[in-house]
């Protein structure tokens, strides 16, 4: 194996250790929310810093690369898809631990549940197939999934938006719950912002795969 | 390429004595842009620069087939000076090659052979060259000293001088670099980046990060065969054949 070879596995080693971190902090972020699991969700926040540490690391690695090895054509664009990314997996576990904020802010202040006005199982568990997925086709080099995450991506926003239009009239109904209400919309934006980078990562697998930038200009 | 081609190859074989050299190449070269030609050694690179000159044709057993225009002109046409073509054509080599003579006269002397001017005309061609050859304010003070007392980046870009005052189309580059320091070498990647505003450029090299800086368009060679050719940026980000992508990024073989 030659040099930036080398280099470039150490590069994928880190890169596999910050995704499964930010995919593990994710599900445990869904299962604080569906439990509203209060050591979860400090567990979560207390672990953002590692996730800030690994990003730190990748792209110091990436870097390194860059300068010392000019890597060119598939290299070129692993490395330059995986800057760019690291940038996202930092960001999704940012808006993790702001869900995580936003569950013990939640059981703190209510004492009684109501059921969340829109189907948080539904986005979360779509949200999750989409971040597996995009990690997936970036490791096998493959553009397939990264399109059927782009798919997917609709769905998110089309429960994210419905989920206005509930909460508006819950808040009529009810406007004790109005505090509570501004949480869960909270959550949902935070999730449907976590999709977005998820997208983000999935057009820059394409980039690094297909050599296209496919970014802002698709249907 | 939107411009007419300066050089248009078609269906180029070469041959020394039996052996095939080149098979059926076909490059377009555009006018006033830097075309880099890049691929491993033996790979052909080098002869198929050398017969848009037909400098190969000083040496025994060596023969090309196939088209070559030159602004849609048969180079190998019976009608065609030779002299006047490599005049058109002129030729930069690996190892810097002064001639045995003083500064001046290394290039005054192409300048005598292509035209007959007056002494003053000559020094201010020579000087034109020098300047060209971003030499000029290097040795204006030694012009009478010998040309191969100079360093080799500078007897480098003396060549470049000597080739650029004959006032040529096209300039042929093997690789220019190679022999000299990257202190030189820098010096002599911007040159090219000058020249190419008056000049049509092939350049051969080794070196693929020279290759990615100075060229518009990269030929990559194999086998005798063209790869592939495609702007420069294309090749260095996204090539089409993995052929390409295995040399350029290093896993040859």
């Amino acid at each position: 194996m030659i040099r930036i070879q080398k280099e470039l596995c150490k590069v994928r080693q880190r890169f596999i250790e910050i995704s499964s971190t930010v995919e593990n902090t994710l599900k445990k972020t869904v299962q604080s929310v569906l439990e509203m699991d209060t050591k979860l969700a400090e567990e979560i926040i207390e672990n953002e810093k590692i996730i800030d540490k690994m990003e730190v690391d990748l792209e110091e690695e990436c870097l390194k690369v860059l300068a010392l090895y000019q890597p060119v054509a598939t290299d070129l664009r692993f490395i330059i898809a995986l800057l760019k990314i690291n940038n996202d997996l930092e960001r999704i576990g940012d808006l993790s631990e702001h869900i995580a904020k936003k569950v013990l802010h939640i059981s703190k202040k209510e004492k009684e549940m109501v059921p969340f006005p829109f189907n948080f199982k539904k986005m979360s568990s779509v949200t999750l197939s989409m971040l597996k997925k995009s990690i997936d086709a970036l490791l096998s080099f493959n553009s397939q999934e990264a399109y059927e995450v782009l798919e997917l991506d609709n769905k998110i926003d089309l429960i994210h938006k419905q989920m206005f239009r509930k909460v508006e009239k819950l808040i009529m109904e009810s406007p004790q719950k109005t505090a509570l209400m501004i949480d869960i919309v909270g959550i949902s934006r935070y999730m449907e912002r976590i999709a977005d980078h998820i997208t983000n990562i999935s057009e820059d697998v394409i980039y690094m795969t297909d050599g296209e930038i496919i970014r802002h200009n698709r249907n | 390429m939107d411009a007419e081609p300066k050089i248009s190859v078609r269906g180029l074989n070469f041959f020394y004595g039996q052996h095939q050299a080149l098979y059926d190449n076909n490059i377009d070269i555009a006018p006033r842009k830097v075309t880099a030609v890049i691929g491993p050694s033996g790979c052909g690179k080098s002869t198929h620069l050398r017969v848009y000159n037909r400098i190969f044709e000083l040496y025994k057993d060596q023969r090309a087939e196939g088209k070559v225009l030159l602004d849609n002109g048969d180079i190998f046409s019976s009608e065609i000076n030779i002299l006047e073509l490599r005049r058109k054509v002129g030729m930069i080599f690996q190892k810097p090659t002064p001639f045995p003579m003083s500064i001046f006269e290394n290039v005054a002397y192409g300048i005598r052979l292509h035209y007959s001017l007056d002494k003053k005309e000559i020094a201010r061609r020579v000087e034109e060259a020098l300047k060209g050859a971003a030499l000029w304010d290097e040795v204006k003070d030694i012009l009478n000293k010998p040309g191969m007392a100079l360093s080799g980046g500078q007897q480098q870009r003396l060549c470049v001088a000597r080739a650029i005052a004959v006032e040529p189309e096209i300039l042929l580059m093997d690789e220019p670099t190679s022999a000299i320091d990257p202190v030189a070498t820098v010096k002599i990647e911007e040159l090219i980046g000058t020249l190419k505003k008056k000049f049509t450029i092939v350049i051969v090299t080794h070196n693929m990060q020279q290759a990615s800086r100075v060229s518009d368009y990269t030929a990559f060679f194999y086998k005798g065969k063209i790869v592939e050719f495609d702007k420069t940026r294309k090749i260095f980000t996204n090539p089409a054949q993995k052929k390409t992508e295995e040399y350029i990024t290093g896993r040859f073989g």
